[in-house]
């Protein structure tokens, strides 16, 4: 669009509108970016893949199994909000899953699953959780190492 | 007009057509009752068996009750609520004449304790705002919410869409994402409704108690991990709009019953 443009810019808006939208419908749909991956965090000792287990079991912790269902059957009410767990451990590498589980929304923007290890960027957070992730590095170390587990 | 302004108008058009996406088309609207298992429900439907009834004749005493030594009672103003109240539940909240600013039903109740009987305002989630709150509402059983939008409300309505969709918290999620993107699905084991406000105050067995919608968005955002806004605070009831513009035609309920 030219700088002349501008001067009928309110009288053209609703043709340069309709065209912009049909010409952006009309894009490729965007390549898909590669998976994100994360390295290991730092943490203060090794990762514990049973610990992992009953973080994801667990629903005041991991509140995974709100959503999600898995290979768990001592867990009676599971989600069905999202994908199997089970095979998790085969469809992604243990970057790929890290990365997953630190800030979901770095694979989806759109996607419901929280972040687990970002403290910023939310809005009106409860004060007893301010500041802080809802897992630690150890136990995001933890969750990826039992996630990896789960191998179909 | 430049290629920013345009690709920015692109862009718009196509976040608004995302956002009407998860619009639930009105043949689609479900109520908390028809989500509701039969034992629930058979106990919303029996008067005698739906314990928020109980709030209702306390609401009836307080309303024709004086409250105190030449203090008229809500009857001695307005009359028999079975005469004159029927419908007002379901347009409120509502922009107080006077002030301008926007009311809930309790809120209402409030001003009027305040104003007309010369009395200390209930305290949000008392007893006696309850029953009040409920007898009023029973008054309008049947009848189907307004739209606020067509009362003059579109402002409101407009801010409520925003709360309604914006993440909040430390889960960083939406009202949207679960009710209207995820009605139906198990939320481990809860049904999720479609979060429409037609049947409060209500009767809740995890509170053995009646509670206010408000009292229903504090638990949801605080399920979330956010904190919830002050007890009467304008975003509630701007979220309360919204909810009834998405809601208009639905027949109110109330006082409802859930597990
Ligand atoms: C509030 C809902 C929610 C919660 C809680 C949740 N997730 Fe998810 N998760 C999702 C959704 C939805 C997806 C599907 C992809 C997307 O939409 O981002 C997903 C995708 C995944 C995937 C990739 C699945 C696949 O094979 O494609 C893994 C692995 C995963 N989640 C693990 C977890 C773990 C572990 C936890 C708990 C520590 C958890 N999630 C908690 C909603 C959730
Ligand atoms: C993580 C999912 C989730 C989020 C986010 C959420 N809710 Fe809910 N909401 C629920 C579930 C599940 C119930 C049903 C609870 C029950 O029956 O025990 C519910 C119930 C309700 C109800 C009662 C419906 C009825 O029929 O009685 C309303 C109203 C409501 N939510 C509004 C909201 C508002 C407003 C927000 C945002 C501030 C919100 N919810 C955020 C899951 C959610």
């Amino acid at each position: 669009m030219s700088e002349q443009a501008g001067h009928a810019g309110t009288r053209r808006l609703p043709w340069l509108a309709i065209a912009a939208f049909f010409a952006v419908l009309a894009m490729p749909a965007r390549a898909q970016p590669a998976v994100p991956e994360a390295g290991p965090l730092p943490v203060s000792r090794p990762p514990d893949a049973e610990n992992g287990r009953r973080i994801v079991a667990d629903r005041r912790k991991g509140l995974c199994l709100l959503c999600h269902s898995g290979p768990f059957p001592e867990v009676r009410f599971q989600g069905d909000l999202a994908p199997s767990l089970a095979g998790a451990g085969s469809r992604w590498t243990p970057a790929q899953l890290r990365a997953r589980l630190i800030d979901s929304r770095q694979v989806n923007g759109e996607t419901i699953m929280p972040p687990y290890f970002r403290a910023e960027g939310q809005t009106r957070m409860a004060r007893a959780f301010a500041g802080r992730t809802i897992l630690t590095a150890e136990e995001i170390e933890d969750v990826t190492a039992f996630l990896a587990t789960l191998r179909e | 007009m430049t290629g920013r302004t345009g690709r920015t108008v692109a862009l718009l058009m196509l976040l608004l057509a995302a956002v009407r996406a998860d619009e639930i088309p009105a043949s689609q609207r479900l109520s908390g009752y028809d989500m509701m298992g039969a034992e629930a429900q058979a106990m919303q439907r029996d008067d005698f068996a739906n314990p928020a009834m109980l709030a209702v004749k306390e609401g009836e005493a307080l309303w024709k009750a004086a409250p105190g030594e030449g203090r008229p009672s809500c009857q001695s103003c307005h009359g028999e609520a079975a005469a004159t109240m029927g419908g007002v539940a379901a347009r409120f909240p509502a922009r107080e004449g006077t002030t301008g600013r926007l009311l809930d039903l309790p809120g209402q109740i409030q001003a009027c304790q305040t104003e007309r009987q010369g009395l200390p305002p209930a305290t949000r989630e008392s007893a006696a705002l309850l029953a009040l709150e409920a007898y009023l509402a029973v008054q309008s059983r049947g009848q189907p919410l307004a739209s606020p939008r067509a009362r003059g409300l579109g402002d409101a309505v407009s801010r409520g869409e925003a709360l309604y969709r914006q993440r909040f918290g430390q889960l960083d999620l939406s009202c949207a994402q679960c009710h209207s993107q995820n009605w139906g699905r198990s939320l481990g084991g809860t049904r999720i409704p479609q979060a429409h406000p037609t049947g409060y105050p209500l009767f809740r067995m995890e509170w053995q108690a009646i509670g206010s919608l408000q009292r229903r968005f504090r638990n949801c955002m605080t399920g979330i991990r956010a904190e919830p806004f002050p007890p009467g605070a304008p975003e509630w009831i701007d979220l309360e709009i919204y909810l009834k513009e998405r809601a208009a035609g639905m027949a109110i309920d109330a006082p409802a019953v859930r597990p």
